[in-house]
């Protein structure tokens, strides 16, 4: 009788999160590697192949727009560590109990907004007639109106605007985790400040960092509005092909195999970026 | 033997105040080399404050540290030749036994070699020569404390500061990582000051204690003159198991004191400050345990020799620990207090409820203005 309670709970604790797992993320998967797998030789006539994945390495356009997603995800990846990493530290380490509350609320506000809006603050700073280029043209320093927007430095801008919090938290998390006499017994034995950056704070969150930069990368190569709104029609990401695809040239096929393929690619660039600094996945999830 | 005219550290009137609170209050002293000195008082009495201070990890508002006679007040933490022993060690997770200890010596720009031998080295001392390649997850606890002492040990160190490395091993290895840091400190011949909240640490290490109480030092000495020869109520209290009385000066007779305390005794006791002569002076006594001896109450006859004190009591119960056991008795004024008996020596028979005698001498009886 207990156990049989105690199973049912189990199983009904459990239902919802298989539920999920199945319908939202197992189904729709196995969906699309059946569609891309499929390729159209006549109207209604359908045959099984590689066909669309063939495509994709015979049209230098295609691989050529994954591999600059890819590029330009990985400099934002370390745009974000880079400015993150610092912010992380005052946040766990430098910053009162109080304050540090604070502070993550000052990170966590962005996210009440959604995407679109925060692209559009992006849009009115930066464009032709918006708020920077009047004001610099009100200081007499330019001449004519300037456009910031629809260019690569504004796309990687606005994507480590949208995806830093993501970096920060789990840093934070990991070095307040850490003793602070760990840091002292750094500099105690003669340590200067970078010897213990270099080789105390940062080898203990390199955990942190690695959950922190597997989530923004795949977040980054896998966003859709920012890199649209912001860079426009030649921002060329591939999540932009991948629409295209689908909805503009209703090629269902083609655009499952390019979803299945960045999907791969992402994972191996991960499953790289986690053998090059000698984390496991299992660590960087449980240690953050 | 140390040379006792070579001062490792010297700290003179040394003062640190946190938003308000004094932590440090005017504290002077200097450590001769090679001995072991321990900073003991209970939690908040300011001793981390001075051990962070003297590390270089906090700044004194007023006084001076000299070590090895050369002020250190401007000197950066990693500049010092002051290695500390952390609370909780702080070795570092990610990197091995080898790496933990070579670690300062990288920082230094030793040549690889020579780090090699003085790793090894340092790690024979310790008497653990094969753990090098361990990571510090394998470690037992008592390994851990060597490693950490072995780290810093390893940079020769003019003074190791130890901020109670025993506090998180269970007692029976703290037990025996008290000799064994006595030993290490032996063998490195190095000046370790100790810090620690748990009095018998103290006392059994150390070649000088200080009492440290609201950021003040009470009394510097010896552990037997603390014991025997405490200077404030608190050190009496502080060191060592102690039943106590408030109460009143009523009369002195010579060097005598009787005292008339809270609770309607009437005690005879020495005065050990001047302060407590005074006619109606509010005092606290002591009296340790081992002193008060334990007699059947056989004969009623009042047979008290002058300048002893003689209560009779009824045991409320035994405490039972070998040689060092102990009787709670309960006073007439209803107050519980200890007497140490052996209790093989004709007491194996005694049982809570039965009337007792306990009778001690005025001379070992510690009296202290209040």
């Amino acid at each position: 009788m207990q156990k049989d309670i105690k199973r049912l709970s189990l199983i009904l604790l459990f239902a919802p999160f298989a539920l999920w797992i199945t319908l939202l993320i197992l189904l729709p998967h196995i969906g699309m590697v059946v569609l891309s797998l499929r390729e159209k030789v006549a109207p209604r006539v359908y045959e099984y192949g590689f066909a669309n994945y063939i495509e994709f390495f015979n049209e230098p356009i295609y691989w050529n727009t994954l591999i600059r997603t890819g590029s330009m995800s990985l400099l934002v990846t370390v745009l974000a560590l880079i400015i993150g990493f610092p912010i992380a530290y005052y946040i766990a380490k430098i910053a009162g109990p109080r304050m540090r509350g604070a502070l993550f609320l000052l990170c966590l506000i962005p996210l009440w907004v959604s995407d679109l809006i925060r692209a559009f603050g992006w849009i009115l700073l930066l464009r032709e007639t918006g708020v920077i280029s009047s004001f610099l043209q009100w200081l007499g320093i330019l001449s004519g109106p300037i456009e910031m927007l629809y260019n690569d430095v504004t796309v990687i801008i606005g994507l480590v605007y949208t995806v830093i919090l993501f970096m920060i938290v789990p840093l934070a998390s990991t070095l307040d985790g850490m003793d602070n006499s760990m840091i002292e017994a750094g500099y105690n034995l003669g340590g200067r400040g970078s010897t213990v950056l270099r080789r105390i704070i940062i080898p203990y969150a390199m955990p942190g960092i690695a959950s922190g930069c597997i989530i923004v990368f795949m977040l980054t190569a896998g966003s859709y509005l920012t890199p649209i709104l912001l860079g426009g029609k030649n921002s060329s990401w591939f999540t932009e092909q991948i629409y295209d695809q689908f909805i503009t040239r209703y090629n269902w096929e083609s655009g499952a195999a390019f979803g299945m393929l960045l999907l791969a690619f992402t994972s191996i660039v991960v499953w790289l970026g986690l053998k090059l600094t000698g984390q496991t996945l299992a660590n960087t999830v449980t240690k953050t | 033997m140390p040379d006792s005219t070579a001062i490792d550290l010297e700290c003179i009137n040394i003062s640190k105040t946190f938003s308000d609170v004094l932590a440090v209050d005017d504290v002077s002293f200097d450590i001769p080399s090679g001995s072991f000195f321990s900073i003991l008082g209970p939690s908040g009495c300011g001793k981390t404050t001075l051990i962070r201070m003297i590390a270089g990890f906090e700044q004194p508002d007023s006084g001076e540290i000299r070590i090895k006679g050369a002020s250190v007040l401007n000197t950066a933490p990693n500049k010092r030749n002051v290695k500390m022993v952390f609370q909780h060690l702080a070795l570092f997770p990610m990197m091995n036994v080898y790496e933990n200890i070579a670690y300062g010596l990288r920082c230094r720009g030793v040549a690889k070699q020579e780090i090699d031998e003085r790793v090894n080295n340092v790690l024979d001392r310790i008497a653990l020569p094969d753990v090098g390649e361990r990571e510090i997850h394998q470690l037992s606890g008592g390994q851990k404390q060597r490693i950490a002492v072995a780290r810093c040990m390893v940079l020769d160190p003019d003074v190791l500061l130890l901020d109670e490395p025993l506090g998180a091993l269970d007692l029976k290895l703290r037990e025996a990582m008290k000799i064994e840091l006595k030993l290490l400190q032996h063998q490195f011949d190095t000046t370790f000051i100790y810090i620690t909240h748990d009095q018998s640490e103290a006392l059994v290490m150390s070649d000088q204690v200080a009492i440290m109480n609201q950021g003040r030092f009470e009394q510097v000495g010896t552990p037997q003159e603390l014991y025997h020869n405490p200077q404030s109520a608190f050190v009496a209290g502080f060191v060592g198991d102690s039943n106590s009385w408030s109460g009143t000066a009523v009369e002195s007779a010579g060097e005598v004191l009787k005292v008339k305390t809270d609770d309607g005794l009437e005690l005879l006791a020495m005065p050990n400050d001047a302060r407590s002569t005074d006619r109606s002076q509010k005092v606290s006594i002591f009296i340790r345990p081992e002193f008060i001896q334990v007699e059947r109450t056989r004969d009623e006859s009042e047979n008290t020799q002058p300048g002893q004190n003689r209560l009779t009591g009824i045991v409320d119960s035994l405490l039972f620990n070998g040689a060092n056991s102990r009787a709670l008795v309960r006073s007439p004024t209803d107050q519980l207090i200890e007497a140490d008996i052996v209790l093989t020596g004709g007491f194996e028979d005694l049982k809570p409820g039965e009337d007792v005698q306990l009778i001690w001498s005025c001379e070992q009886t510690m009296c202290f203005s209040a």
